[in-house]
């Protein structure tokens, strides 16, 4: 794949943070790619470097953050992690812009929607009428109805899925090439998340964005998403094309995710399978792979060193001496 | 009805309110009417002094000395046989100057510092707070009583030392708030799609400020009316013969054996000041936060 055709580009990201216990290393060697007009999904357990992962791509970090010297993303041909502040504010928004898990909580509520919406073309100058216009017509967009009459109405007068909604078309606003949705659907129900999910497919359409999607729900990737990441720990364990991805998982833990899923679960058990044992301390780490100590299928290599990447297919890779051992 | 009912996606009906609904809504609520009532009751006679007083102000009429209620002096005279009601509505304007002016200045500068504590960097937020708890750790009247001292009764004096004195108790609302918004998803998200630290502060914090912080402003503009009245009733206050309510008093005081409509005149309209801007308070902050809506 040429370089021309990547969206976002993140090379060997590393992210720390300094806590009283010390250096909490919460992301470690990250490489992570997005193609133009593709949806790529992260999956992974709570913790395990998400929220991280997004939030250094638009460096929006928490102030006890240090980003490791060596880290690189590249976002169509700019490095974000070299940006001065105001570079920064033009890229949100307007170039990346994000959605956000919980509806109820991204908006501000004594502001109306209206005016938050308008908020986001303070770069344009174009009179306010038009601005309200464009407005109307991006909520219409996403589906609210009545939109010119409701930009008038605060947050608390929506439903949890038209908040959210509203949240997709604030994103859009500027036409951005790149729209990260945090769990947009973890706070919905499971029809609001079906519609949601539909609309974002659409979306992707009519703008030509590429997408960072995250989520804890297997089904939910498998459906919308072009690429999967699959992340434990801080790092990248496995990588591909999606449907090469779920059936032929690589890794352990990604196949006991998999099995972890309810909705996989042929026969019915008083016990939902779980991945025994919990993420490694990040302070301190295992010198082997990171998934060594739940790992059922750990051998010798596995506590000398850490793996590389190894090619499963084409566009498939593992992080796991399973696979370069091909056993 | 002007107001229109629709269905919406969820079939809940929405009522669209005509413009300045928070007015009616503000009369709808007995109290805030009362309140509101009361406060242009106060303004109304403040603004008219000079034409709905019968009398002048400073004109004295020795023979009619601590006269009670009558005809001629609505509310009485005093010991120099001045008009009480004249001075009444003219000591009205004097202490709507100095709350006002002071209320204002003290709510705009609490915001501004409050915000910078809260949303600055920390170095900034350990000094503002330094010089706040400073600030609150001397009683009003003493600090006033100080700096009176220093540079004389007048009027502005008191304007500064009411600003210098509730400044703190501004800002630290506004800090405290702040610091809470700072971190909601929201504040996040508005920076995720590119407002700056000024637009994060001036469009979306501050709307979330006001409805506190003017709730703050109502009660106190009739703290600030009393320490006004306190400091002219210490004679520290207003030079004569400009009239406050606080002199009034503080004459009634004086000749209390003789007669006791000079202290009911001048206490009257501190009451109703009071009760004016604090029920006119307590109604804004349900009329302005959208949250506490009703019937929407």
């Amino acid at each position: 794949m040429s370089q021309n055709d990547l969206v976002l580009d993140v090379r060997d990201l590393s992210v720390s943070f300094r806590t009283g216990r010390g250096k909490v290393r919460a992301l470690r060697h990250v490489d992570i790619t997005v193609p133009k007009n593709k949806i790529v999904g992260i999956v992974g357990e709570s913790g395990c470097g998400k929220s991280t992962l997004i939030n250094s791509v638009l460096r929006l970090l928490a102030p006890n953050a240090i980003i490791e010297p060596g880290s690189q993303v590249d976002f169509l041909g700019d490095d974000v992690i070299k940006m001065s502040n105001s570079q920064l504010t033009d890229l949100r928004g307007q170039r990346i812009s994000m959605v956000f898990q919980d509806p109820m909580t991204a908006l501000n509520p004594v502001i109306s929607v209206g005016t938050q919406m308008t908020d986001i073309l303070y770069r344009l100058k174009i009179p306010m009428a038009e601005k309200r216009k464009r407005a109307a017509d991006m909520l219409a967009q996403v589906g609210i109805p009545d939109a010119q009459r409701r930009l008038e109405d605060f947050p608390h007068q929506f439903s949890g899925g038209m908040r959210q909604r509203i949240c997709i078309a604030m994103a859009l606003m500027m036409n951005p090439a790149l729209l990260i949705a945090d769990e947009p659907t973890t706070a919905l129900d499971v029809t609001l998340e079906a519609q949601i999910i539909h609309l974002m497919k659409e979306l992707r359409e009519k703008f030509e964005c590429s997408m960072l999607f995250v989520s804890h729900n297997l089904g939910l990737i498998a459906e919308l998403c072009d690429e999967v990441i699959v992340m434990y720990a801080g790092e990248v364990v496995e990588q591909g094309e999606v449907h090469d991805l779920f059936h032929r998982a690589a890794h352990p833990y990604t196949r006991m995710l998999l099995e972890c899923d309810p909705a996989r679960i042929a026969e019915a058990r008083q016990e939902l399978p779980t991945i025994t044992g919990s993420v490694p301390d990040m302070i301190d780490l295992p010198p082997g792979c990171i998934f060594a100590p739940r790992c059922p299928r750990r051998y010798e290599p596995c506590d000398a060193s850490p793996p590389e990447p190894y090619a499963v297919s084409d566009q498939h890779s593992a992080r796991c001496f399973l696979v370069r051992d091909g056993r | 009805m002007t107001t229109a009912i629709e269905a919406t996606e969820a079939g809940a009906p929405i009522r669209r309110e005509p413009r300045f609904s928070w007015l009616w809504q503000l009369l709808r609520d007995p109290l805030g009417c009362f309140g509101l009532i009361l406060v242009l009751l106060i303004v109304f006679a403040a603004l008219g002094a000079d034409v709905l007083s019968p009398y002048d102000y400073k004109a004295l009429d020795i023979k009619a000395r601590l006269a009670s209620p009558s005809v001629e002096h609505l509310l009485g005279t005093d010991n120099l046989g001045r008009d009480t009601f004249s001075r009444i509505l003219h000591g009205g304007r004097i202490a709507l100057y100095v709350a006002l002016v002071s209320v204002g200045s003290s709510l705009v500068l609490g915001l501004f510092l409050g915000m910078l504590a809260g949303y600055g960097p920390r170095w900034l937020d350990n000094a503002l707070m330094l010089l706040f708890d400073a600030v609150r750790a001397f009683p009003v009247i003493m600090f006033a009583l100080a700096v009176i001292t220093v540079v004389g009764p007048s009027l502005e004096t008191i304007i500064f030392v009411v600003v210098v004195t509730t400044v703190p108790g501004y800002a630290r609302i506004t800090r405290s708030a702040t610091l809470s918004l700072k971190n909601t998803e929201f504040i996040l998200a508005e920076r995720s799609l590119g407002a700056g630290t000024i637009r994060v502060m001036a469009s979306h914090l501050l709307p979330n400020l006001i409805a506190p912080l003017l709730i703050l402003a109502s009660m106190d503009i009739p703290v600030v009316i009393t320490i006004e009245a306190g400091l002219s009733f210490l004679g520290l206050g207003v030079k004569p013969p400009t009239p406050s309510w606080g002199s009034i008093l503080n004459d009634g005081y004086s000749f209390i054996r003789n007669t006791p409509w000079l202290v009911i005149a001048g206490g009257i309209p501190l009451i109703i000041t009071t009760l004016g801007f604090t029920f006119l308070g307590e109604a804004m902050r349900d009329v302005f936060d959208p949250k506490l809506k009703k019937d929407r």
